[in-house]
């Protein structure tokens, strides 16, 4: 599949490059070769991720369709199986609202089963199907165009399957003859039907279907696989009970597309490898379209998709947007020749010219930096109650590109719940912190990870003080489990008196009293201990959360333009028209058409008069008096007396403009003729909802 | 509604959600009298000002997110869009006015205000001109009423016009109903009910009838029409007469208060326009012009050498869009199609992109406005021109998997679709779009299409979309829909004669003698019954006997074949009536019919 993509990629790369040749500078080319190598990344990790993500339900639906088979086989004769023999094993897979994603599970599903277990898939959708004789065409077709050895009946069969759910017989000979020749070399390979959207299958088709096959089960080793799109209970509504007691279903659920999304995002974006970012807006502009609009993974990646060719298309400065070395020779490359296009950058105004590698390397040092701090954060933060700072990483995420972190509020308020938080929890989330730095792989990070890691088994339970410094501290109080405990319970104590959890509001009113409390009394060891931790993580916070716009060069990486992406994705043509129509100065630059007040001067263009007048009518429209009430406006603005229009005597080429102001109407939909009334047409809008 | 407020509003539009509770406080303490500001009630959208129209553009969080969209379009003219961007981008609901119901006249009202307003040479924004001042609107009105010129301004040389048409119902008197004159009348006819009424109006209006509040009692509904005038009439009346202030005091009582306090939803308020079949809209008809009905022809050749009067803007307009030329062709190529949206014809600027980029290329035009194209058309262009293949097939299906067929297996023939209207009426179905958006999915087809139509993207459902992958693109370009509006059945009744008259004439011209005879009886009958309103036909036995008379036919046998002839060429249409009898009807309006006649005779 990746392969597949590869040479896609490579033609479209072939062909712009042809189109870049002969349409622009030099310059371009460079960025297409980069454009195209990214997307071709993304398309990979896209789909590296897609696998990995429904492995698990691919497997279990493989190992249940091996099953099934294995036990068409070898029948025991024991009560169990002999109950299961009349039934057709069925795998109902719930895939969640988004179709058009599915498609790409269904697409590997179909490959998996067809390289790894038996030749016979026939995948069928509801619109190819919708009476009983063309499911049964499609699925029989399906079932031998994977084997060529039955030309010579399929006339026969086309024909006899028209009947086939009264008669029977005629399917059983072809299928019977494959499977026992394909078992010579293949022990008793199933017979997988997919029916890729379950609910769109009309009730009847289905029912008819199943009980013909269940007729079968017995000769054949049959599978279903149902795809679905809303609950399991559809099965339920749509066969009856006499039906669906011939199945043997089997539930699995794929990964929800949420999940799905904060997958990408965490591989696509929180990892210093990947270099094109987004800034806080266009993120959350596609993370609002896929939850407001279509929970569409395959949109989100077209909108990165989208962004990087507009980024690339847009920025100069996007040639450096690669990795370190390639970035470094680009750079050289630039500094010689157009110094200019560094200058113009705004984020390089303080800095002199030629420093261009030196930032370089500082922006990815700090992107470096920058992810395992927000992720340790981010650990730090999920955990507690009504997430200050967002339950999902890509809140925190868009909150840290925005600003400083740190001066928000709500940074403040979570503070104050970890310095709150109990034993157990913190030391949990610090020993994650520590898997963090760990992994990651900057030096200086690495070096705290280490520490901390060191530092673990000294203590039982802490893996909690990050640094060196902390080292007396650490070994000191802790122990001493029964001086530890003392202090436990009455920080316990006082959370239960207090409730400090209990609402968000309140708990900054217990954190005074907490305080005054430690001021009342010597603070405990493991007070001093997790203080000196949470200002540890502040401090690692302040030093490398910086948002990205505090980098020189950032517009090297991070592309800005949501209202592009926005405009570009989810358009509103009718607020654009009707924008068009009432307020032409908005298009129309011309001192005429100017005015603060929403009213539309005679001067305007036709439609835009027209328009202004029928806004003014109900359901229907004399069509008499439009034209009349346009002449007048028409009249004055030709700077004519309007009153000087005789009754019933209408310039023959106001009449005209009218006519086609009014087609022109009719066509985008405001008006439409109607026999109600003579000379009268129906407006078609209503208000503006 | 300061026109400063106003500019600062615009710049940057929220728009909330009221609910109902919230709506009933700010009604009860409007009545309570204290001066509530202007527009800041509001029944399903409130505007709240932001500063810097940056923020809106992609706000944060949830929440601020859906208010981002419903601004959207505020906020994507804004950065840099469109026709520039203008500083002050129109709200959204400034964009969408709501409609007050059924104030027939109020179009009058607007025309004359509309042509009060100077045009080109004045400018409106100016502060200390009376003239801005005096240039009422929906918007304005309620600020405006107070400070508006009086209508003296008004030319005299309406009062002529007032004499001709008495009865105050028809457009041209409805015009000239500021004048004192007319309106001293109507004021005294008034009846006590609807004094309580008017008097109800004035106060409700002024705070009201921004133009972002959509606010509407049923009351005004009802009686919509006089209240706008007398209202007008009340305010100066409230100026002159110190009783009528008096009056006016009443309303504040508390007895009304239950009954305006419950304003009904927008919905029921779409129901109770639409309920009553009553249509109060002037009866005069296109008969009344003394200038005949324009033809094809004449419409084309008298809007041919006019020039628009815009053009610079609009060409400026069109040359910004052409700029995107080079991104489309990338984008295309890499596998996005591109859709072009806004108002304006977007043949001319895709006919200059086919013409600049893709003339070494397979490409094909479709003209989705056409009226009598189908999928089929559009299919076997495809598999004769582009594919070369000779055969037939037996159903578009069957084309379909053949064209994706050949296309898969030869990648390295691309193929440039370029549709003007994809939401033509001719391709609006399902499976033409499916079809269409099979063939975008195609990596080397390459669609570039344009939509029109208000309501065009509910075309595609999800599934489609995401078949077509489009990237939208906002091509507003002002030019007239020429081509797309040129054929008949797009026009409306005043042109559809010529048309009509001729293909009458050129399809009898083929009939035998008998059979015109059969037609010219029924076109006679049915011109006799013009003034007839319920005239619902011919019915079949009575024009056998005529016939019969006429010696035109000699069994009913004879006649129904020739009707059906007749049917086949759309020349008569018939009708089942109540009682189950065939009715015959020309569908053809009278003057053609006469002037078929008239023809008929001269021959």
């Amino acid at each position: 599949k990746i392969h597949d993509f590869h040479n896609l990629q490579i033609n479209q790369f072939y062909l712009s490059h042809k189109c870049v040749h002969c349409s622009s500078a030099s310059g371009h080319f460079v960025f297409f070769i980069i454009y195209a190598t990214r997307s071709l990344i993304i398309q990979i990790h896209q789909f590296i991720l897609q696998e990995d993500l429904n492995k698990k339900m691919l497997d279990g639906l493989l190992e249940f369709v091996k099953k099934s088979a294995a036990s068409f086989w070898c029948r025991d004769d024991d009560w169990m199986s002999r109950m299961r023999a009349s039934e057709i094993p069925t795998a109902a897979l719930v895939l969640g609202v988004n179709m058009p994603d599915h498609t790409i599970t269904f697409e590997s599903m179909t490959e998996l089963l067809h390289d790894s277990l038996t030749p016979f898939v026939a995948s069928v959708q509801a619109k190819e199907c919708t009476a009983m004789k063309q499911l049964m065409q499609k699925v029989l077709q399906r079932l031998m165009g994977t084997n060529v050895m039955v030309d010579e009946d399929e006339c026969h069969l086309c024909m006899s399957v028209c009947v086939c759910h009264l008669q029977k017989s005629p399917v059983k000979s072809p299928r019977k003859r494959l499977s026992s020749s394909q078992s010579e070399f293949l022990q008793s390979p199933p017979v997988v039907v997919i029916f890729r959207d379950l609910e769109a299958f009309s009730p009847q088709v289905l029912q008819d279907f199943i009980l013909v096959c269940s007729q079968y089960v017995h000769q054949l080793p049959l599978v279903f696989i149902f795809g679905i799109a809303t609950s399991p209970s559809t099965i339920q509504r749509m066969l009856p009970h006499s039906v669906s007691s011939l199945l043997c279903i089997e539930l699995f659920q794929s990964l929800s597309c949420t999940q799905h999304l904060a997958t990408i995002i965490d591989k696509l974006f929180l990892t210093s490898k990947f270099h094109f970012k987004f800034s806080a807006k266009v993120l959350q502009v596609l993370v609002g379209i896929f939850l407001y609009h279509d929970f569409s993974v395959c949109n989100f990646i077209k909108g990165l998709q989208l962004s990087l060719l507009e980024h690339f298309h847009s920025q100069p400065l996007s040639v450096l947007c690669c990795h370190k070395q390639e970035a470094l020779v680009h750079a050289q490359q630039l500094n010689d020749r157009d110094g200019c296009v560094m200058k113009s950058q705004t984020s390089l105004l303080h800095h002199p010219q030629g420093v261009c590698q030196k930032l370089l390397k500082s922006l990815h040092k700090y992107h470096k930096n920058f992810y395992p701090a927000l992720r340790c954060l981010h650990v730090l933060t999920s955990i507690l109650p009504k997430y200050p700072l967002g339950k999902q990483i890509r809140e925190l995420y868009v909150l840290c590109l925005e600003k400083k972190v740190w001066e928000t509020q709500e940074y403040d308020s979570a503070m104050q719940l970890i310095r709150m938080l109990a034993k157990d929890e913190l030391v949990t989330c610090l020993q994650k912190c520590v898997e963090i730095l760990t992994f990651c792989k900057s030096k200086k990070l690495k070096k705290v990870g280490e520490g901390s890691a060191e530092n673990r088994p000294v203590p039982p339970s802490e893996g909690n003080t990050l640094e060196v410094d902390h080292h007396a501290l650490l070994l000191h109080p802790f122990c001493v489990p029964a001086k530890y405990t003392l202090y436990a319970s009455t920080i316990k104590c006082i959370n239960h008196l207090h409730h400090p959890y209990s609402s968000f509001n309140y708990s900054f009113q217990t954190l005074l009293e907490m305080k005054e409390c430690r001021r009342t009394r010597r603070k405990t060891p493991y007070e001093i201990l997790r203080n000196a931790v949470v200002d540890y993580i502040d401090n690692l916070v302040k030093t490398h959360l910086y948002p990205p716009e505090s980098q020189p060069l950032y517009e090297v990486w991070y592309y800005s333009s949501s209202g592009t992406v926005r405009r570009h994705l989810n358009a509103t043509p009718r607020t654009s028209i009707q924008t068009a129509l009432s307020h032409p100065y908005c298009y129309l630059q011309n001192e005429a058409l100017k005015n603060d007040s929403g009213i539309i001067s005679s001067a305007a263009p036709d439609i835009c008069i027209i328009y202004k007048l029928h806004l003014e009518c109900g359901r229907l429209i004399n069509l008499y008096d439009w034209l009349e009430a346009y002449a007048t406006v028409a009249t004055a603005a030709e700077g004519k007396d309007p009153s000087a229009i005789e009754g019933g005597k209408v310039d023959e080429l106001k009449h005209a403009r009218f006519i086609r102001a009014v087609s022109e109407l009719e066509f985008l939909g405001f008006v439409k003729s109607t026999k109600q009334k003579t000379d009268h047409v129906a407006r078609l809008t209503w208000g503006g909802c | 509604m300061s026109p400063a407020k106003r500019a600062a509003e615009v710049s940057g539009l929220y728009v909330r959600f009221v609910g109902d509770a919230e709506v009933l406080e700010h009604i009860v303490e409007r009545r309570e009298g204290a001066k509530v500001p202007k527009g800041s009630v509001q029944k399903l959208l409130a505007l709240k000002e932001d500063q810097g129209p940056q923020e809106c553009e992609g706000s944060v969080g949830e929440q601020d997110y859906l208010d981002a969209l419903g601004t959207g379009a505020t906020a994507g003219e804004e950065d840099g869009g469109g026709g520039g961007g203008g500083s002050s981008g129109p709200g959204g609901s400034a964009v969408f006015t709501f409609q007050t119901a059924k104030r027939s006249h109020k179009m009058a009202q607007m025309a004359s205000e509309m042509a009060r307003a100077p045009g080109r040479t004045v400018t409106f924004c100016s502060p200390g001109s009376p003239e801005a001042a005096g240039s009422p609107s929906r918007g304005s009105r309620g600020a405006a009423g107070e400070t508006r010129t009086p209508p003296k301004v008004r030319p005299t040389g309406g009062r002529g016009r007032d004499v001709r048409s008495p009865a105050g119902e028809s457009w041209a008197s409805r015009l000239n109903s500021f004048l004192p004159q007319g309106r001293k009348v109507r004021f005294v006819s008034s009846t006590p009910h609807r004094l309580r009424k008017r008097l109800a109006a004035p106060n409700l209006r002024s705070e009201s009838d921004s133009d972002l509040s959509p606010s509407h009692s049923e009351d005004e509904e009802d009686d919509d029409e006089e209240e706008r005038e007398e209202k007008e009439e009340l305010r100066e009346a409230e100026l002159t007469t110190p009783s009528k202030v008096a009056a006016a005091a009443l309303y504040r009582t508390p007895a009304k208060k239950p009954k305006k306090g419950l304003e009904p939803s927008l919905v029921e308020e779409y129901f109770t326009a639409h309920a009553s079949s009553k249509v109060t809209t002037s009866d005069r008809t296109l008969q009344k012009l003394q200038t005949p009905k324009l033809d094809q022809e004449t419409l084309a050749r008298l809007l041919d050498g006019k020039p628009s009067s815009y053009a610079d803007e609009i060409n400026q307009l069109n040359k910004e869009h052409e700029k995107f030329f080079s991104k489309w062709m990338l984008q295309l190529q890499l596998g996005f199609n591109v859709l072009l949206y806004g108002l304006g014809s977007k043949k001319p600027l895709l006919e200059r992109f086919r013409t600049s980029r893709l003339l070494g290329v397979t490409h094909l035009v479709v003209n989705g406005f056409f009226p009598s194209i189908t999928l089929k058309s559009i299919l076997n262009s495809i598999t004769v021109e582009v594919l070369e293949h000779q055969g037939s097939f037996r159903s578009p299906v069957e084309q379909m998997d053949f064209i994706m067929k050949s296309l898969r297996q030869d990648p390295s023939l691309q193929v440039y679709l370029v549709i003007h209207n994809i939401d033509g009426p001719m391709l609006r179905s399902e499976k033409t779009q499916q079809a269409l958006g099979q063939l975008a999915s195609l990596t080397n087809v390459h669609v570039l299409a344009s939509i029109d139509h208000i309501n065009a993207p509910l075309v595609w459902d999800q599934a489609k979309l995401s078949l077509f992958n489009w990237l939208w693109y906002e091509t507003t370009t002002y030019l007239p829909y020429a081509e797309e509006t040129s054929y008949e059945n797009s026009l409306l009744v005043q042109q559809s004669g010529a048309l009509a008259l001729s293909s009458l004439t050129h399809v009898l011209r083929s009939l035998t003698p008998n059979a015109r005879g059969i037609f010219r009886l029924l076109a006679e009958f049915q011109l006799e019954s013009r003034d007839n309103p319920s005239y619902s036909g011919l019915s079949f036995q009575e024009f056998y006997q005529r016939c019969r008379e006429a010696f035109l036919v000699n069994s009913d046998v004879t006649l129904r074949t020739q009707l059906t002839e007749f049917r086949d060429h759309k020349l008569i249409r018939t009708k089942k009536g109540a009682d189950s009898v065939e009715y015959l009807l020309i569908p053809v309006d009278p003057a053609t019919l006469t002037d078929f006649l008239e023809k008929e005779d001269a021959q």
